[in-house]
């Protein structure tokens, strides 16, 4: 058994203290049921909420900036440049220097962890919101303002439609993404996922970790299948084919 | 703009690119009158998609005036004016997201036609072109052939009824079989609907069979000639359009003709292969030369002799 155990020294307790619990708990087994339902409802599922409500913002948010930048560079390509430059940027920096340099600015606030989630959802996004306006087949294009179609009425009808694809495609990894980065949060603010494990690693507490991190899992699928019956539902039209 | 036709007139119609020499359409002059096919013909490079473009300012105008039924293009909104114009292209363009129904109803909608009266026309147009609307109606372009696509590209080009349609190699991508059954669908259609309708296509024989008209265009978008498909095989203006016809074209000009359109000479005991009136001379030359005769015998519905073509007389019909 490797973890407390071994690193304890001589002469200190050799088993921490789990505080009240049952035997499971207090001899700290791979995983207590018992603790799991003891703390769903203080624990568990808080975190859980807040875990989606942090992520549901980060996305929605870096959606929005996504597409905007998106629709600018469909229509002045210069801005591509700039953009791509400044999202892939945003996106090497690693997650925990990121909060370093956000911190002194703007504290140990939601803002930090939102600023820092959102940046990482920017490039994907707006490479699968562009990709997929770009793929619009040109014929389509021509058609289209052959029959009088205005810009705005070929971007709203045809263009953004077309494009639900990769934008799903984007958003399925933006989703997933930020949920495994949003428990790295803790470590600037006491919600999400995270803030349990991170409480629970000081103690090698393995049922809470394990949960926890379950828990992460389990809200990346779910979130996942929960976008590709979306993208289903949007796109009959991509999944007919002959039927004759 | 909508229903009948309108007479489209190109006036000393000129399109330069900038940064290019030579301009793609030099002084193009052609009147197509109301109700007819003008065929655009013409090796690549000759600007006839590019003058086809400028009609509904896909393409800017450099010099010059077109005018659809006396009012010039340049003066109407871009938008009011292709929504006036049907507008057919090669690869069709079908909305992949849209119902065959929605495709159809584009324009319709644009003009804000009555939810009714869209799907009213919808169906009027599917079943003008050959596909039951109870069938098609709520189909992605995904589930349909090429052929069908055509049609549906057809039926939502006419879906506002424009007086003025403008066709860019249509049938261009379709096998041969499905692009002669289309070809006489649109034939069949016209006979009805007489639109007038600009039709770009690389194909002389499919000019020759769809046009009233024809405009041979050449390279640097000059105007070699305009005339109707008679006169261009038995006239050719010059060597160029003469090559272009083909060295068949006296092949192509008896294809325009049928067996009844002579007068026979009489029977005389005279002998050869048989055919009906309906046949076309070029057919008639071809059985004369399978079977190693001189002449032709001209049959009536029954089947009994009416009388004979012989090769000489073919021969002479273009004097």
């Amino acid at each position: 058994m490797s973890g407390p155990l071994a690193q304890t020294q001589p002469g200190e307790p050799v088993i921490p203290d789990f505080g009240e619990g049952s035997e499971c708990v207090v001899e700290n087994r791979l995983f207590c049921p018992d603790w799991v339902r003891d703390n769903w409802s203080g624990v568990l599922q808080p975190a859980l909420l807040e875990h989606v409500k942090l992520t549901l913002i980060a996305v929605a948010i870096g959606f929005a900036i996504a597409l905007a930048a998106a629709l600018v560079t469909h229509r002045f390509r210069l801005a591509e440049k700039p953009f791509v430059a400044f999202s892939a940027v945003v996106y090497t920096i690693p997650s925990l220097a990121l909060f370093q340099l956000l911190v002194p600015v703007t504290g140990l606030t939601v803002t930090t962890v939102e600023v820092a989630l959102v940046g990482y959802t920017l490039l994907i996004l707006y490479r699968n919101v562009l990709e997929g306006l770009r793929g619009v087949p040109a014929d389509v294009l021509e058609a289209a303002r052959g029959m009088g179609l205005t810009r705005r009425q070929t971007l709203w009808r045809v263009e953004l439609p077309l494009a639900v694809p990769a934008i799903m495609a984007g958003l399925r990894v933006a989703v997933v993404s930020t949920i495994a980065l949003a428990t790295v949060a803790a470590l600037v603010i006491p919600e999400g996922l995270g803030y349990p494990i991170f409480l629970a690693l000081r103690e090698a507490f393995k049922t809470e970790i394990i949960v926890a991190g379950a828990l992460a899992v389990g809200l990346a699928l779910a979130a996942d299948a929960l976008l590709v019956l979306a993208e289903r539902a949007l796109t009959p039209w991509a999944r007919a084919r002959r039927t004759a | 703009m909508s229903g009948g036709a309108a007479e489209i007139a190109f006036d000393r119609v000129t399109k330069r690119y900038p940064g290019r020499a030579e301009p793609a359409v030099r002084e193009l002059t052609l009147t197509v009158p109301a109700g007819e096919i003008c065929c655009l013909v013409g090796p690549s490079g000759a600007g006839k998609t590019t003058a086809m473009k400028l009609v509904n300012r896909l393409i800017d105008i450099t010099e010059g005036d077109i005018t659809i039924g006396g009012t010039s293009v340049r003066s109407l909104d871009v938008t009011g004016l292709r929504r006036g114009i049907g507008y057919v292209i090669q690869q069709v363009g079908l909305f992949p997201h849209m119902s065959v129904a929605d495709n159809v109803a584009t324009v319709p909608r644009l003009l804000g036609w009555p939810k009714e009266r869209s799907a009213a026309r919808v169906d009027e147009l599917l079943d003008l072109v050959d596909l039951p609307a109870d069938d098609y109606r709520a189909r992605f372009p995904s589930q349909l052939s090429g052929g069908e696509r055509q049609r549906v590209g057809l039926a939502r080009a006419l879906a506002a009824d424009p007086p003025v349609m403008l066709m860019d190699e249509p049938f261009g991508a379709l096998d041969p079989i499905t692009r002669a059954r289309l070809q006489h669908e649109l034939l069949r259609i016209q006979s009805t609907l007489r639109k007038t309708i600009l039709f770009v296509t690389h194909d002389i024989d499919e000019a020759i069979l769809i046009g009233d008209r024809i405009a041979i265009l050449r390279e640097g978008g000059v105007l070699a000639q305009y005339d109707t498909p008679e006169a261009l095989l038995e006239r050719p203006a010059d060597e160029f359009v003469a090559r272009f016809l083909g060295a068949d074209r006296g092949l192509k000009l008896l294809a325009l003709r049928r067996l009844d359109e002579l007068e026979l000479a009489p029977l005389d005991g005279a002998d050869g292969p048989g055919a009906d009136g309906s046949t076309t001379l070029r057919d008639a030359l071809s059985l004369m030369i399978t079977a190693g005769s001189r002449s032709l015998v001209v049959l009536d519905g029954d089947g009994r002799a009416r009388g004979v073509v012989t090769l000489d007389v073919l021969a002479g019909l273009a004097e």
